[in-house]
């Protein structure tokens, strides 16, 4: 691995039909650290999200305009590999989705389309990734049992290890816990702080708490205008937009 | 003001009862009618109803009532039946997975090939029979298993294809962009979470549609033929049940026409044993289904 690459959103706009969703974002993502973008539901902050694996392609009528630089190539070229691109990156959802497989498929299943076919390189590559989630000791005598008869906030902590399992450089977390209970939560918090050591996070939530509590850089997005971003303790202090102001003080939600 | 309430809530109770009457009856219709069914297929089939009807094929002058069996009509029903289902699931999960995962489930393409499929579904039976009859002397083919197995193909085909794609339209979207975000190729997602994650539905429209197959009469008719001799090629004639149920009640003689009705009892059976099989298999298909 040649480190995490930083990533540059130049100039990205993203509509839906004749709806544009996102205004011409600038924004540049730092490595090893934690970005979340916050602001009211409908702002565009999944959009934004989804914008950097290219998951938007498969939504119909979507239309992206701009670039989004990772390791110095646009994910938005013409014949680029998307696949390629998502490899980079691992997505946590706003509702885990475990896919229809037992826990420890679940886990293989990334690294087995990427071409890990040795049992014993998987079997490792699967311990391993469930013990970075945190979900090993709870799951490691029922491997095989199918991946729905776990707890919400444990398929969260599966998504997690699924994700990793590919070796991603980049984490993506869509109000990662917003299906979960405190306590899971707060287990799921503390992975991603974790996990900045090595991956550059970028976490959208609408949970400000949250974003106090884990967030080294800050990005506001308002009605698909990226408002304000900067490191989160200088946001958060003394913001410069008063919109961004009106945000964090509860004014707009 | 309260007599006026009390009037009104009155109408509402007697509305309510009388849908529950309705709806008990309905049930009782249905209920009844499947009851009447077997019952007289069974009643009437037992005194013809032997295990040499079913391991031995007709022999000369069977249809006038001398010795033989129908297993030229199950074997013959079976090959065709199998046969035809494999070859339209083969064409149906493309078909499904291409408009669901590829176009997308909402796109124009979708929209109209589900209404094709839609119409093809309607299409009788013996219309298929009609066409296929068409197709097979164009291309120079006899009657013949083959040309049965086709024609029961294209007959299923909308069937299990419309099965499928209603189960797999109910996948949330969400799972199919895990899949997606961890670099898996559109091939991948398919074959390997939306069939595991429809497996169930595509059991079920696999045996809606070999039940359709297996019962047909008309779209046989002209074009698998029919033959005293279980087929041991895909080229030769293939007698099938609903046939054999069809040219035995056809005929004047009462110990005939109790063949036909063993016969039918054999038909119903075997799908039974397959609804059954199903189920079982469905159990086993389920484990791992995400809620």
């Amino acid at each position: 691995m040649n480190g995490p690459a930083p990533i540059s959103i130049r100039n990205l706009s993203v509509y839906y039909g004749d709806l544009q969703v996102l205004k011409s974002v600038n924004l540049d993502i730092p490595a090893k650290k934690i970005t979340v973008v916050i602001g009211p539901s409908g702002c565009g902050k999944t959009t934004l999200l989804k914008s950097l694996n290219r998951l938007l392609d498969t939504t119909e009528g979507v239309r992206v305009q701009g670039e989004v630089i990772l390791d110095g190539e646009n994910i938005y070229a013409p014949r680029t590999e998307v696949t390629r691109i998502r490899k980079k990156m691992g997505l946590l959802s706003q509702k885990p989705q475990v896919l229809p497989m037992s826990i420890y498929e679940n886990v293989a299943y990334g690294p087995r389309i990427h071409g890990l076919r040795a049992k014993k390189d998987l079997g490792r590559r699967v311990e391993h990734y469930l013990k970075v989630a945190g979900l090993w000791e709870e799951v490691k005598d029922r491997l095989r049992e199918p991946a729905s008869v776990l707890s919400v906030g444990q398929q969260q902590r599966l998504c997690l290890a699924r994700g990793l399992a590919v070796e991603p450089e980049i984490i993506l977390g869509d109000e990662p816990t917003s299906a979960l209970d405190p306590q899971s939560s707060q287990n799921v918090e503390r992975r991603l702080i974790e996990l900045k050591q090595e991956y550059t996070v970028v976490v959208v939530t609408h949970i400000l708490r949250q974003a106090r509590r884990i967030a080294d850089y800050l990005a506001f997005l308002y009605l698909g205008e990226l408002v304000e971003h900067g490191p989160a303790a200088e946001v958060f202090a003394n913001p410069q937009d008063p919109r961004t102001r009106a945000y964090l003080t509860g004014e707009i939600s | 003001m309260n007599g006026v309430a009390n009037g009104h809530l009155g109408k509402r109770k007697r509305a309510d009862l009388f849908f529950r009457v309705l709806a008990t009856a309905s049930a009782a219709v249905v209920l009844l009618s499947l009851l009447l069914i077997i019952g007289t297929i069974l009643w009437k089939s037992v005194p013809a109803l032997s295990l040499s009807m079913l391991t031995h094929t007709p022999k000369g002058g069977f249809y006038l009532g001398k010795e033989g069996g129908i297993l030229n009509a199950i074997l013959g029903s079976l090959y065709l039946a199998v046969g035809a289902t494999v070859l339209a699931f083969l064409l149906s999960l493309p078909l499904v997975l291409y408009l669901n995962l590829y176009k997308g489930r909402a796109s124009k393409t979708a929209v109209w090939t589900r209404f094709f499929l839609d119409v093809l579904w309607g299409v009788p039976s013996i219309v298929y029979g009609a066409f296929g009859f068409v197709v097979m002397l164009a291309l120079g083919l006899r009657a013949s298993l083959l040309a049965g197995m086709l024609t029961v193909a294209l007959l299923e085909f909308p069937i299990m294809c419309r099965a499928i794609d209603e189960v797999m339209r109910l996948v949330p979207l969400e799972l199919k962009e895990a899949s997606d975000s961890l670099g898996a190729t559109r091939f991948e997602t398919a074959l390997k979470v939306m069939v595991r994650q429809c497996a169930p539905g595509i059991l079920t429209g696999v045996l809606l549609a070999f039940g359709r197959g297996i019962g047909d009469a008309a779209s046989v008719l002209f074009t698998a033929g029919f033959t005293d001799r279980v087929p041991t090629s895909l080229a030769d004639p293939a007698a099938t049940l609903p046939l054999a149920i069809f040219f035995q009640l056809g005929t004047p003689f009462p110990e005939v026409q109790q063949r036909a009705y063993a016969s039918a009892a054999v038909l119903t059976l075997i799908i039974l044993l397959i609804s059954l099989a199903g189920r079982a298999m469905s159990r086993k298909v389920t484990r791992h289904v995400v809620k």
